[in-house]
């Protein structure tokens, strides 16, 4: 009886792996296919080729290369900026009392139920006004005030015992030293998963940066790829090379951060 | 040294204000602004960013009327129900699973559920259009092995009743594997003690989940349960690459797809801005509600 349930629940995990690596072991398999093999065989590549590859890459447009590179400046200026704004000021949050603190924790809470769609149409209109529409700078500095970045750190950061920061402080530490030297190595956890966060929020959106960003040199990759299905639909091989390159970026870094993010993302949730 | 000293003192009274201060400048700018400026706007029809005129109510009259709301409101809300009564069963199921002492491979197992959600929904979009496709796709080839050949032929993404369905599938082979790294962790934080006690008291293990586990993972159920529900209620780049739009019959239009189409599209931000609070309104009731709920479900245990 006991054997028969292990067996059951390794059957059922089973199932659940597969069902969750299939659809990504053929979307990599269909991009080394021939075009004429497309759709005679699945799960493999019997005469692989990098054919699909070659007419992405000679792509005019959408120029997916100029887009992958693009996405990869967006992505990760956006994320050393977010980390700095955020893990300062979580870390403000969780250790300093000062004027507007309590505000500061009540707007934190009200945003995260507003839906950022309210937003679109002013910050669209801001943006216009302030003439940082299709450009980067605005792209990156409009996400710059990440709540719920504020939020993660702040949890992190309460966890780390005030003695510390006071045995800095004797030992003639600055405030700024402290942040530097002694909470943002002890919130590493924390910081990996909130990069692989952030970064994977810039890299996979689609509404914001299409209203944003207008002249075809400067698209994302979502954006690129939502116009290559578009215009070539029938072209089934190309259109899954491009998928793949879009993912591949991101699970390279996730088995990176592998550990911290297990971590990092749970730690604040549970305790919290 | 008494220079230095008073320098000291400055910069740690100044510090934390230092600190908030990029974040509270983007914040202001880029998000409190937008927020009340949209409650204003959403009194205004516009076109485009530089033209306004005053409307009252009247975004708000012409929304409560517009029959394709009404549907982006219906699809949208069946989609939220049909999610979560899906994922959040399948993801606390398979960590209830993952979590059994003696199961070997436990990161392994983790990483192979967890990996769809990497892709975002443009990739999966692409993907899965591709792989719902009828007579070639490979879901239907699958299908047509297991359950026989008539699945070949079944249409997912052009056959209205469908479409909803094969969005609510799609979108749990992404997420189911995201929550479920949240009940692990919440699992792990059983106090095992109690469990054993409830053993020895010969409570079965439907009895000893009842009783220990789920009280002591409400917290996190509730968590769940609610981003949960404010995530499907944003539904939109999903259908938006899936279907290429609103599908057949508009059974994919989403409340942000109309929001884009009929708001920003057409360069009426203020229609799109009325639109927005009144989905925000929708989502602080039903968190509301959902929180009150679990918080009732808490004491009854």
């Amino acid at each position: 009886m006991k054997l028969l349930g292990r067996i059951l629940t390794y059957v059922l995990l089973t199932i659940a792996a597969f069902s969750a690596l299939i659809p990504m072991w053929e979307l990599f398999s269909s991009t080394l296919r021939p075009s004429g093999e497309m759709f005679s065989q699945y799960l493999w590549a019997s005469h692989p080729t990098l054919e699909n590859y070659k007419d992405l890459w000679e792509l005019k447009s959408p120029n997916y290369i100029r887009s992958l590179f693009n996405s990869l400046f967006l992505a990760c200026s956006g994320v050393i900026l977010q980390l700095f704004f955020c893990s300062l000021a979580g870390f403000a949050l969780a250790k300093y009392e000062f004027k507007g603190k309590k505000v500061l924790m009540g707007i934190q809470l009200l945003t995260v139920f507003i839906p950022g769609a309210v937003t679109l149409g002013p910050g669209y209109q801001l943006m216009y006004q302030l003439g940082l529409v299709d450009t980067y700078l605005g792209m990156l500095i409009g996400s710059a005030g990440n709540v719920f970045g504020i939020f993660l750190f702040r949890q992190a950061i309460l966890a780390v015992p005030d003695e510390l920061m006071n045995a800095a402080r004797i030992d003639g530490c600055s405030e700024f030293g402290i942040y530097w030297n002694i909470i943002m190595p002890i919130v590493r956890p924390m910081t990996g998963a909130f990069c692989l966060l952030t970064f994977m929020g810039s890299w996979n959106s689609l509404l914001w940066p299409s209203m944003m960003l207008q002249n075809p040199q400067h698209h994302t990759l979502p954006i690129a790829l939502s116009s290559l299905v578009g215009l070539y639909s029938q072209k089934y091989g190309m259109m899954m090379a491009g998928t793949f390159v879009m993912v591949l970026p991101v699970i390279v870094l996730f088995l990176v951060l592998q550990k911290e993010f297990i971590s990092g993302l749970t730690s604040g949730a549970v305790k919290g | 040294m008494r220079e230095s000293s008073t320098f000291f003192k400055k910069q740690q009274k100044l510090a934390p204000y230092l600190f908030v201060l990029p974040f509270v400048v983007t914040f202001c700018i880029f998000s409190a602004y937008p927020y009340l400026k949209s409650l204003t706007y959403s009194l205004y029809a516009t076109s485009g960013p530089k033209d306004a005129k005053f409307v009252g109510l009247g975004n708000y009259q012409f929304l409560w009327g517009d029959l394709d709301f009404r549907k982006a409101v219906g699809n949208t809300a069946l989609f939220a129900v049909l999610s979560v009564a899906i994922q959040l069963p399948m993801s606390l199921g398979l960590a209830l699973l993952l979590s059994q002492k003696w199961i070997k491979g436990v990161k392994l197992w983790r990483l192979a559920v967890f990996a769809p959600n990497l892709m975002g929904q443009v990739a999966v979009g692409v993907l899965f259009g591709v792989l719902l496709q009828a007579k070639f796709g490979l879901v239907n080839i699958g299908l047509a092995a297991i359950l026989g050949p008539q699945w070949l032929d079944q249409k997912w993404l052009s056959e209205p009743n469908n479409v909803l369905p094969a969005l609510v599938v799609v979108t749990a082979w992404m997420s189911i594997g995201y929550n479920m790294i949240y009940f692990l962790a919440a699992l792990q934080n059983v106090d095992q003690e109690l469990i054993e006690a409830a053993m020895v008291d010969g409570a079965n293990g439907v009895q000893r989940f009842r009783a220990v586990t789920l009280p002591a993972i409400a917290p996190v159920m509730a968590f769940v349960l609610v981003t949960m529900t404010v995530g499907s209620f944003q539904l939109y780049e999903l259908p938006r690459t899936l279907l290429g739009g609103g599908g057949p019959d508009n059974r994919g239009l989403t409340i942000i797809m109309y929001l884009f189409n009929n708001g920003l599209l057409s360069g009426d931000l203020g229609y799109a801005s009325a639109v927005g609070w009144t989905l925000a309104v929708m989502l602080a009731a039903i968190a509301a509600l959902q929180i009150w709920l679990s918080g009732t479900a808490k004491k009854d245990a």
